[in-house]
Parts: structure tokens; C-alpha cells; sequence
């Protein structure tokens, strides 16, 4: 299984000038995975799938502010909400 | 043609006046990234794309035309009411000299709308490429603009149009594996 955001440590000088923001995140969303999308996927009730923008769950993937996660900063996140 | 249905593909609601957002949203009005340049890309690339992908690029250029009415309702909402001192506040003074509160086929930075934007190469796959790049391009612009409000509802509509670009994005992937298939090949699901 794969996750929907993946996180680097890059590197920090004691010169930089911002405070370090010491974990950086980017999105990884499921489109990037799928290839050929396979027939007869679970669906979405079509009132939830107007709602979520996709009819497959496989297909979801909401963006939340990864700097800030409940504990400030990037967020310990990046799980796989529905397809895992 | 087209059948217009008057009303928007997902309800759009803002919290609060916040003119300032409305200057960054523009960003997926008259952006490079833009809805506009998305829709014009791809229904442009009907005409020419191989017969079995032409459908694939006239729904979603389509699709692109609705998201573009809701990013300008957002714009109008956020701007609305706001006074010339308030425009002026949130860096759009520039815009209110030569708009009032029209809206403008401009960026963020306020950078006219331009062709140039799209490319229409007739080499399919370099076409097609291109199309997935700019979802994920739309894409990532629609995240910059989530972490930028804090209105929910707000965040909410950004949130239903970043989730169509990763649809798109894999409708677009998709139609690149079916001009790389082996068409006297049988397919069995």
C-alpha cells in the first residue's frame, strides 16, 4: 500500500536565516498509482460522490494544510483514508 | 454546442470578506494553470487528437468551463461588498484603478491572460503529457490556495475542485495507455 504524502528532512544550516522548518512534505495522490483504472472499483453512494468529486473512493484523496497538522509544523499525516 | 444548466457544478460559499483571497484565487482564473487556459487547451485538442481520446478532452475541457464559474463566483463573493480603501488594503488597488470590481482574465500577480499559456503540439502524446502536467500544476496551485484561508467553506470548494484534477489527471493517463495500445491486440477484463 502506498501513502498520499511523503515527507524529507532536508538539510539545515546554522546560517539560514528563517527558523528551519526541519520536515518538508509533498503530495503523492492516487492517480500517480492506479495506471489503467481496473473495472467494478467499490463506489460512492452518487449523493456522497457530488459531494467528494469522484465516484470511487480509490480515486480520494483530500489535501489537508500539512503545516498545519494538529501539532503546528507538518503533520504526522499522510495516511491513506480510504484505501487502506 | 452546449446545453447550459444554470447553476454550479458544486455550491460555492464564502465565511468571510477577504479581498486578499480573491486576489490569490485569480491565480486559477487567468493563470498560466488556470481553468481558463485548461479549458481552452483541451477543447482546442479535439479536433486533432486520434478519434478514441477525443471524447476524453471534450468532457473535461468542459468540466473545466463549470470550474471556472465557480472560482469567479468565489472572486465576486470575496470582493463584493469590499470598499475601494479595502481593495486597495488587499493589494488590488491596481486592479480597481482599471476594473472597479469586474472581474479580469488575470493572474495573482495581475499578468494579462495569454495563448501562451497552452501549447497545441499535434503530436498526441506530447498533447496528452502536457494535459496531465497541467492537473498536477492545478492541482498543487489548489493546495497553495487551501493553506492560504482559513474560511471552511471556502476550503471546502477548493477542496471539490483539487479532488476533480487528480479524476482528470488520471482520465488524461489513462488516455495516454490507450494510444499505446496494440489496437489488433484482444483485451479480456
Amino acid at each position: 500500500m502506498y501513502t498520499y504524502r511523503k515527507y524529507y528532512e532536508p538539510y539545515v544550516s546554522p546560517l539560514d536565516p528563517c527558523p528551519p522548518m526541519r520536515v518538508k512534505s509533498y503530495e503523492t495522490p492516487p492517480q500517480l498509482y492506479m495506471g489503467f483504472q481496473p473495472p467494478n472499483l467499490p463506489q460512492y453512494h452518487p449523493r456522497e460522490a457530488l459531494k467528494q468529486g469522484t465516484l470511487w473512493p480509490a480515486l480520494f484523496a483530500p489535501y489537508t494544510n500539512p503545516y498545519k497538522g494538529p501539532g503546528g509544523g507538518v503533520d504526522g499525516g499522510g495516511e491513506n483514508p480510504d484505501n487502506g | 454546442m452546449w446545453v447550459y444548466e444554470k447553476k454550479l457544478q458544486y455550491p460555492v460559499r464564502v465565511n468571510q470578506c477577504d479581498p486578499r483571497m480573491a486576489k490569490f484565487l485569480m491565480e486559477q482564473y487567468g493563470g498560466a494553470d488556470g481553468e481558463l487556459a485548461a479549458a481552452l487547451r483541451y477543447l482546442n485538442q479535439r479536433y486533432t487528437l486520434p478519434d478514441r481520446v477525443i471524447g476524453i478532452v471534450n468532457d473535461i475541457g468542459t468540466e473545466e468551463l463549470a470550474h471556472l464559474e465557480m472560482i469567479a463566483t468565489m472572486v465576486y463573493k470575496l470582493t463584493k461588498d469590499a470598499t475601494a480603501e479595502q481593495m486597495m488594503e488587499a493589494g488590488l488597488g491596481d486592479h480597481y484603478a482599471d476594473h472597479d470590481k469586474a472581474l479580469f482574465f488575470h493572474n495573482a500577480a495581475g499578468h494579462p491572460f495569454t495563448a501562451e499559456y497552452f501549447q497545441a503540439k499535434g503530436d498526441p502524446i506530447a498533447d496528452l503529457y502536457e494535459d496531465v502536467a497541467a492537473e498536477e500544476k492545478a492541482r498543487a496551485t489548489y493546495q497553495w490556495l487551501i493553506n492560504m484561508t482559513d474560511d471552511p467553506d471556502l476550503q471546502d470548494g477548493l477542496q471539490f475542485l483539487r479532488e476533480r484534477e487528480v479524476v482528470h489527471s488520471q482520465r488524461f493517463r489513462e488516455a495516454v495507455e490507450i494510444l499505446k495500445e496494440e489496437r489488433d491486440r484482444k483485451k479480456f477484463f
